[in-house]
């Protein structure tokens, strides 16, 4: 893991000072709400329905035990006890008194933590493949270069006032787990003919009003050109992105105006024109020393098949459910990856407790070098876990509840906070995630269903994924009443599409009989082997429509 | 009777407050003064000098109908914000 340098331990106390000093003068009432507002937003720091919420950025989806730890402190300490892990892989607390911000920060910046860049029209957290460095399809570990990113965007002068937020994903796998397509800039590491690694560059993804896949501006990009190659992007944004209207303010909007064609010709003459000009060094050293933050951990020998794994297997169909539902294949043998299910269903996706925290991180201490990811579908994942273990690991999951079985199936739902605690929010999301995670709960029925997933927005502004969910529900108010729209048939990994709206949003009575109608409907004209997606591409939304619509 | 309500968050925590007829600042819905169309409009202009005395942030009114035991916001956004998540806090909830 990433351990910070001299610099950026300098930087994160000077920022940590000023931010002290920022809530002392808005308290004393020397700053004015519209003073103080975006300097608390600069630090992550929201004012939501119920309180402040503070964001905390999750560099990459990467955290330590430690880390883990000081998070449950800060959650018992200072807000109710629990967190809620976010698409962007951070986590946000939703019950922060602005007295106590400041030693928040404090307590936080002890652990390399902060708020920094989780909010405002800056470059934000760079998110990650949660499998990287470990996962078995992958090149090389991207967090290399998404920690070179944190660098290069963190307080960059020239990018601090873009016209609106701007989000970079990453991923050194073949398939694409960080949902890349959907992001300002989406990077994915390919080879060369030649067989060196370089990047994939895809521009213009994004969700919120107006949906839309990002284009590949180039295919192939030398590693050592990345900075300089994003700085031509930015500043082609900073100077054509539209700063006169909000909704079409995102670099989407540019690229689509101008095409990707001609958004690939902008940049590669500002490519030119900063290499003409000295280009941006990247020095040696420095990557030398991110990588070896990287390098692979050593791992002692472990055996590829342990003989009281499988026989678990066999006597207990529990655990070999999970095994084939909550890990995935790990790069070094004798190892898995072990997915945690934030779904327990009856429970808000994404949440865990203090205590659920703390058992979380004696579990990486124990089986996983001490290392957790957040992915971006708000699970949590152990990425060095050995194979032996996973009996252990298992049962120590199924203590904290984080065991169910639903990884990839419909309950593995993906929730934006909505109104129970969103100021932005149109609708609920988290009591519709729940409802539909008790109505599938029949985990023998959940696996027959296959590869579901439902993603749930609570506004337009789409931070539950909607778009791109197998299933989406968009949350609207009819005339005071919380209505939802569906969309069927997006999609956020390799062949990423826009869901397309069904019809007439469904009351929020209607929506969770509706989608198992739905559900049904798929069940019965399913082809042998076919996944939702994939009838879904087959026969089109009408037979889904009848269905939702059967019983209005 | 309907009406308005005042309602803010409290600048040093954040808290839901809404304002009460003796001019203070009341965590309770139901202690919030349910006011006319003029005396709202009257209400948010020195609701809004509690922010400027670092008090409360962002007043605004919200609409209300009386009920039994005090005012009760119309609208759904304002009865969650009255009352909190509809959702049990994590650690609470019985799988």
């Amino acid at each position: 893991m990433y351990r910070y340098d001299e610099f950026d331990r300098a930087f994160l106390a000077e920022r940590t000072a000023q931010f002290r000093d920022q809530v002392a003068r808005r308290l004393a009432g020397d700053l004015s709400e519209d003073e103080f507002k975006p300097l608390r937003l600069m630090n992550g720091l929201y004012l939501q329905l119920h309180a402040y919420m503070l964001r905390i950025a999750v560099p990459y989806g990467t955290l330590s035990s430690v880390q883990m730890r000081r998070l449950a402190d800060v959650a018992e300490r200072w807000d109710r006890g629990y967190g809620h892990f976010t698409t962007r892989q951070n986590i946000q607390l939703n019950w922060i008194r602005l007295e106590d911000a400041p030693d928040i920060m404090a307590a936080l910046a002890e652990v390399e933590m902060h708020g920094i860049q989780t909010s405002g029209n800056c470059i934000r957290n760079v998110t990650a493949d949660q499998y990287a460095g470990v996962a078995a399809d992958e090149i090389e570990d991207p967090r290399i270069w998404a920690e070179i990113l944190r660098q290069w965007s963190t307080n960059h002068p020239e990018f601090s006032f873009l016209p609106r937020k701007f989000k970079i994903a990453v991923t050194g796998a073949e398939f694409d787990r960080a949902a890349i397509r959907v992001h300002d800039i989406g990077l994915r590491m390919r080879r060369d003919p030649g067989g060196a690694a370089g990047f994939e560059v895809v521009v213009g993804g994004g969700l919120g009003r107006t949906p839309l896949v990002g284009r590949t501006i180039r295919d192939f990009l030398p590693k050592d050109d990345l900075l300089g190659y994003l700085e031509a992007v930015m500043r082609v944004y900073n100077a054509l992105g539209r700063r006169d209207n909000l909704y079409k303010s995102r670099i989407k909007i540019l690229v689509h105006d101008v095409g990707a064609e001609e958004m690939g010709r902008l940049v590669d003459a500002e490519f030119r024109a900063i290499q003409a000009d000295g280009g941006v060094a990247l020095d040696p050293d420095l990557v030398r020393r991110i990588q070896d933050h990287f390098a692979p951990p050593a791992y002692a020998s472990a055996p590829a098949d342990p003989d009281a794994v499988r026989a678990l297997e066999r006597a207990d169909p529990a655990f070999a459910r999970w095994v084939a539902t909550n890990t995935a294949a790990h790069r070094e043998p004798g190892h898995a990856i072990v997915n945690l299910s934030l779904k327990p269903h009856g429970r808000p996706p994404g949440d865990a407790t203090a205590a659920e925290m703390r058992a979380v991180a004696d579990m990486a201490e124990r089986w996983s070098l001490g290392e957790i990811r957040v992915a971006h579908e708000q699970n949590l994942v152990l990425p060095h876990v050995r194979r032996a273990d996973l009996p252990a690991v298992w049962r120590a999951a199924q203590e904290i509840g984080f065991a169910t079985p639903n990884i990839g199936l419909l309950t593995d739902i993906i929730a934006c906070p909505g109104l129970d605690y969103c100021a932005l929010a149109t609708a609920r999301s988290i009591p519709v995630a729940e409802r539909l995670a008790d109505r599938f709960r029949d985990l023998d029925r959940l696996h027959a269903i296959g590869p579901f997933r439902i993603n749930i927005s609570g506004c337009i502004n789409a931070c539950g994924h909607h778009h791109v969910g197998h299933v989406g529900l968009l949350g609207v108010d009819k005339n005071g009443e919380e209505f939802y729209q569906i969309t069927l048939g997006g999609n956020s990994d390799n062949d990423t599409a826009i869901g397309r709206i069904v019809g007439p949003a469904v009351s929020s009575a209607e929506v969770v009989d509706a989608i198992e109608r739905l559900v049904e409907t798929y069940v019965a004209i399913r082809e042998e082997g076919e996944t939702f997606l994939e009838t879904c591409r087959r026969v089109g939304n009408g037979p889904f429509k009848e269905s939702i619509y059967a019983a209005a | 009777m309907t009406g308005q309500i005042v309602t803010a968050n409290r600048l040093t925590d954040g808290a839901v407050v809404f304002r009460t007829g003796a001019g203070g600042w009341s965590t309770r819905v139901t202690d919030a003064a349910l006011l006319d169309a003029g005396a709202a409009a009257a209400a948010l202009e020195v609701a809004q000098a509690d922010a400027s005395r670092q008090i409360v942030v962002g007043p605004y009114l919200a609409n209300a109908a009386a009920g039994p035991d005090g005012p009760v916001p119309v609208e759904f956004r304002e009865r969650i914000r009255a009352r909190g998540p509809t959702v049990g806090l994590p650690g609470a909830i019985q799988d």
